[in-house]
Formats: structure tokens, sequence, C-alpha cells
């Protein structure tokens, strides 16, 4: 029953979100591209801090050099838009390997702070190799050509885009849940529930902890392939690690327990700034209040607080 | 010889504003096991306040250096008392988080009070000039700089590992229950850890004002400096936190002189430097290597 329940609005969902573009004005499309697109990249950073317990402040190192990568290519090499996706994953797993072999040996605390630096260091690596990625100003001004595997797509058309991204996202969500679902995803729930028992177990946690980390940079590098044609540029800020914080806070605000709680985030945190700085500048400010109730009353994220009510009005 | 020289005052007086900054964060974490992400916004909002009450109020320089971070521990009394004693008893994950909010809510708020603009504090008259020392001219300021930091050191030191305070602190970082089993108020313990961490930024802001322009991103880079300085130096650990800070003002004094072109880089290739050999950091100790 609770599951048919669940599947029917699952269901809704997908229809709805393939009928955006027939339904809602060209606002509302980008709007939509962005929740997906951050919806993944928050999804991607849960694997590491709601499954396996590492809280990363520096997650947007990926992002950021996923959307770069894919800037570059489309730049100097003008090669076909998946390609380009390819080599953002590619360059990003890369990063993770790099970054993750210093950091996932340390514990939450030292993690949190070393993520944050490294994170940081490919920000100032961005700001002032000008010849490269033209320092403050970022990489904008390339032209998606095709799309690859011979399909014919005017992907300049958001509409066009919107459904790329929400194809690709959907697969990229199907393969990270498969990741979540596998014996590897157990794993990864019992070393953030005890380290030390799964150490016992006979189990290498460190080289678990690398995979989950360079796993979650893959696809935060697709997440930011998929953003640089969406906003036309790669700048900085992709990099910075306020922008590291924005996952954070989807997972935090949709659920960090649950696989979709993260897009409902995204879609939350998306929608919220949408609406308030139609009234007030001060989104942060609100923000900072939500996250500070969530964190003490909500700890389960919206998704998880839904689903104790729905328990508890059925009983 | 006389870049030499300056690069290396220069190096002192910015690691020794580092260590103030720093080892109020140390202090916090060692005492209360959470990491203070809004630690740099209560530096921020220390500089912010000196501007008020220097460029606003009329108030003396040295006013606003006892006056500021008064204001500032008081507030953080305000924060312990309302938001943080949620979640003292939980994960280390959740006080980053909501410590993160906190700064989020400072940030903006400074914003919507000052501006985005920039604001700038002139250094009081006593301390405008230069003087010539090791070959090369030098602010004055930055002299002042660093007698005060070292001052703040001996002054720590001797709270520390000469008083009963320094004692109770030590004993609740150790042992809380024990502690409040031999009759010491935790509580309180705590909250005034909190303020003491909140009013040592608020005085590194103070005394960071005259140095450099206020913005409402100043406190987001002088985090990152700090956690820098705390990995580099060992997490909890007091003389690590001035090793650290003396490394960093080291990178950014020297860096900042002869290879301007990767500074921005510096401070993070010396701390991949020291984890690869001692990922505890150089004065750390724990197993969690």
């Amino acid at each position: 029953m609770k599951t048919k329940v669940l599947m029917a609005i699952l269901a809704v969902v997908i229809a709805g979100l393939i009928a955006v573009p027939w339904i809602a004005s060209y606002f509302y499309v980008f709007i939509f591209t962005e929740i997906l697109i951050l919806g993944l990249f928050a999804a991607s950073f849960n694997l590491i801090f709601g499954y396996t317990g590492m809280l990363s402040f520096g997650h947007a190192a990926f992002f950021g050099i996923g959307a770069y990568a894919t800037a570059l290519v489309l730049i100097h090499l003008e090669w076909p838009f998946l390609a380009c996706l390819l080599v953002s994953m590619g360059a990003s797993a890369l990063l993770a390997l790099m970054i993750g072999f210093l950091s996932v040996r340390l514990n939450e605390v030292y993690f949190a702070m070393l993520t944050l630096a490294f994170g940081m260091m490919v920000f100032a690596i961005a700001y002032q190799w000008r010849s490269v990625t033209n320092g403050s100003d970022g990489l904008a001004g390339f032209t998606l050509g095709s799309f690859g595997l011979g399909l014919d797509l005017t992907l300049g058309n958001p509409s066009v885009y919107y459904h790329v991204v929400l194809g690709i996202v959907a697969i990229a969500s199907i393969v990270l849940y498969l990741i979540c679902r596998s014996s590897f995803g157990m794993i990864l729930k019992a070393i953030r529930q005890n380290p030390e028992r799964v150490s016992f177990a006979g189990l290498n946690v460190r080289t678990y902890r690398l995979v989950a980390f360079v796993i979650a940079g893959i696809f935060a590098g697709l997440a930011g392939g998929l953003i640089a044609p969406f906003l036309r540029v790669a700048s900085p800020e992709l990099l910075h690690w306020s922008m590291s914080a924005e996952p954070i806070l989807m997972a935090i605000l949709g659920g960090t327990g649950f696989f979709l709680g993260p897009f409902i985030g995204s879609a939350a945190f998306v929608l919220l700034e949408t609406w308030i700085t139609t009234y007030t500048e001060s989104w942060m400010l609100v923000l900072g209040i939500i996250l500070a109730l969530m964190v003490i009353f909500f700890r389960k994220g919206l998704l998880g607080t839904a689903i104790d009510w729905w328990m508890e009005v059925k009983k | 010889m006389s870049g030499i020289g300056a690069a290396l005052l220069n190096s002192l007086d910015i690691g020794l504003l580092l260590f103030i900054i720093a080892v109020g964060l140390n202090i916090v974490f060692g005492v209360l096991n959470i990491i203070n992400f809004a630690h740099g916004a209560l530096y921020m909002l220390g500089a912010y306040l000196a501007f008020t009450l220097i460029n606003i109020a009329g108030m003396p320089f040295w006013a606003a250096l006892i006056l500021a971070p008064i204001g500032v521990a008081i507030l953080a009394v305000i924060i312990d008392r309302v938001l943080l004693r949620f979640i003292y008893s939980r994960d280390v994950a959740d006080s980053l988080l909501l410590t993160f909010a906190i700064l989020l809510i400072i940030n903006e708020s400074v914003r919507m009070i000052w501006g985005s603009g920039i604001h700038v504090v002139q250094p009081p008259d006593l301390l405008s000039g230069s003087v010539r020392l090791l070959g090369s001219s030098v602010a004055t300021y930055s002299l002042f700089v660093i007698v005060i930091g070292l001052l703040l050191l001996a002054g720590l030191w001797y709270l520390f590992n000469r008083t009963r305070v320094g004692r109770i602190m030590r004993a609740a970082a150790l042992d809380r229950d024990m502690a409040e089993a031999l009759c010491i108020n935790t509580r309180l313990v705590v909250t005034g850890v909190f303020a003491f961490g909140a009013w040592l930024a608020a005085v590194g802001g103070v005394m960071a004002a005259p140095m450099r322009a206020l913005d409402p991103g100043m406190g987001d880079k002088i985090i990152i400096e700090s956690f820098i300085v705390v990995v580099i130096g060992g997490l909890g650990s007091f003389p690590g936190a001035l090793l650290g800070a003396i490394i960093l003002g080291l990178i950014h004094g020297f860096g900042g002189r002869y290879l301007p072109e990767v500074n921005l880089l510096l401070p993070f290739v010396g701390m991949a430097l020291v984890l690869l050999f001692k990922p505890n950091g150089i004065m750390g100790k724990g197993a969690n290597a």
C-alpha cells in the first residue's frame, strides 16, 4: 500500500517534470533546469555526507572543475556535448582522487576543514591562472555544438536543454541510487554508523571512503559540466566555498537520510530563493534562520519529517 | 637585507594577529569540542563595531579596543544560550552546521546594517607613523600588533597554566562529567569559554581594522586562514596555534613579496605539505591518522 502510493507520487512527479516546458513559462524552465543540476550536485554530496558521514566543505571544487572542463573543451576543441561531460567527469575524478587521498584518512573535524581549504586552493588556482581560466571574469563565449551519438538537437533552445538535463540527471540519479543500494552502499552506511566496527570486520575503511569521495566527485563534475552551458560561463564563483555550502544546505533541507532528500532540498532551496528575493535582498539571512531551525528541530529534513508525519497519520 | 627584514616583521605582525584569532577557535574546540564556523563572522563584527564606535560615535581607538570585543562577547553569550545549547550533546557535524547558519545570519546582518561597501578605520595618531628598524622603515602600527599579540600570548599562557580558572577550563575539556562531579558548574564554563573565544576573535577584528579595509567578506577570508593555522599547528593545541600562525605569517610575509603571482595558493601548499608528513598537524596529538 505504502509503496504503491509512493510509486504513484513518483510517477506524477516524473510526468510533471517531463511536461514542464509545455505547461510553464520560460522562467520556470530555467528554474527547473537549475533545480535538476543542483539536485544532482547535492545528491552526489549526500553520498559522502548522508551515507558515509563525511562532512565536506569543498565539494564545489568538483562542481567547478567540471564546469571549467566543459567550457575549455567547448572553446578549444569544440567536441560534442556528451564528450565534454565525459571530460568533466574525468577531470573531477582525478581531482577527487588527489584531494581525497589527503583528506579521507582524517576524522570528521579535520576532514571538514581540510576539504574547505583544498576547495579554496582550487578556487585560488582558477582565480590566479589567468592565461587558462581568464581569472575572475571566468570563461564565457563558448557555443554548444552537437550533442553527440548522431542526435540532432538544438541545445541552445532552453526547452531542449532542459530535457537533455532531465535525461542525464535521471540516468545519473539511477546509477547513484544503484550505488547506494549495492553492498558497497551498505558498507558506506555502516562506516557512517561505526567505522571501528567496519574496520574490525576486515574492511579497509580508508579505501571505501576514498572510493565514495571519488564517485561523489565524478557526479559533482557531471553536474558542473551541465551548469556551464546553462549559465553560459564558468567562473570562479562556482568553485568558491559558498558554493560548497549549497549542497550541504540542500541535503539538510531535504533530508540526508533519503536518496531523494537532496533533490527535494534543491527544489525547496531554489524556489525559496526565487520567491524570497522578490520581496527582500536578504535571502542569506532567511536561509541562515531556516538552516538553524532545521538543524535544531527538524534534523531529518523536509522529506524525513513528512514521512514521519505520514507514518503517524496512518497509525 | 632590508627587504628580508621588512618581510620578517610583516610576517610577524600577520602571524600574531592570526594567532589571536586562531587561538580563540582552538580554545572553543578544545573545551567545547565544537568547530565554530562563525568565528570569522565574530571577528568581522568586532571590526565593524570598532568602526561604528570610532567613526560614528567619535570614540578614541583605545575605547573601541576595549568596548567592541565586550559587545561581541555579550552577543556570544546570547548565541550560546539561545542556539548552541541544543547541540552540545550532538554530533560534531551538527555544531558545524549550526555555527554555519549563525555565520550566514551575522554576515547578512552586517550587510544590512553597514552596507556592502568598504569602510576604513584610521589608526590612532600615536600609532600612525613609522619607525626605522632593521634597516627599513616599519609602520608603528605593525609593532603595536606584535606587542599586543605577545602580551595576549603571555596572558593566555598564564591563564591556562597558573590560574584556577584556567585549570577549571582544562578540567572541563578533559572530562565534563568528572568536572561536574567536582562541583564545577560546567554550563557556566561552556558559556564562558564560548564568550571568551568570541572576545579573542573580536580583539583580532579591532586590531585588524586599521590594517585592512572592512567589507562583509572579511570574516569568510579569516575563517579559512584560521582553519589553515589550526590544521598546520594541530587542532586543540595551544603552542600549535602559535606555530601555525607564525608559519602562515611567514608564508604571507615572504610569499606576498617574492612570489606574488602564486601568493593565494601558497598557504594551501604549505598546509598540504604539513599534512603529508604530520596528518595531525605539527603539534597535534591523538590517533586519528
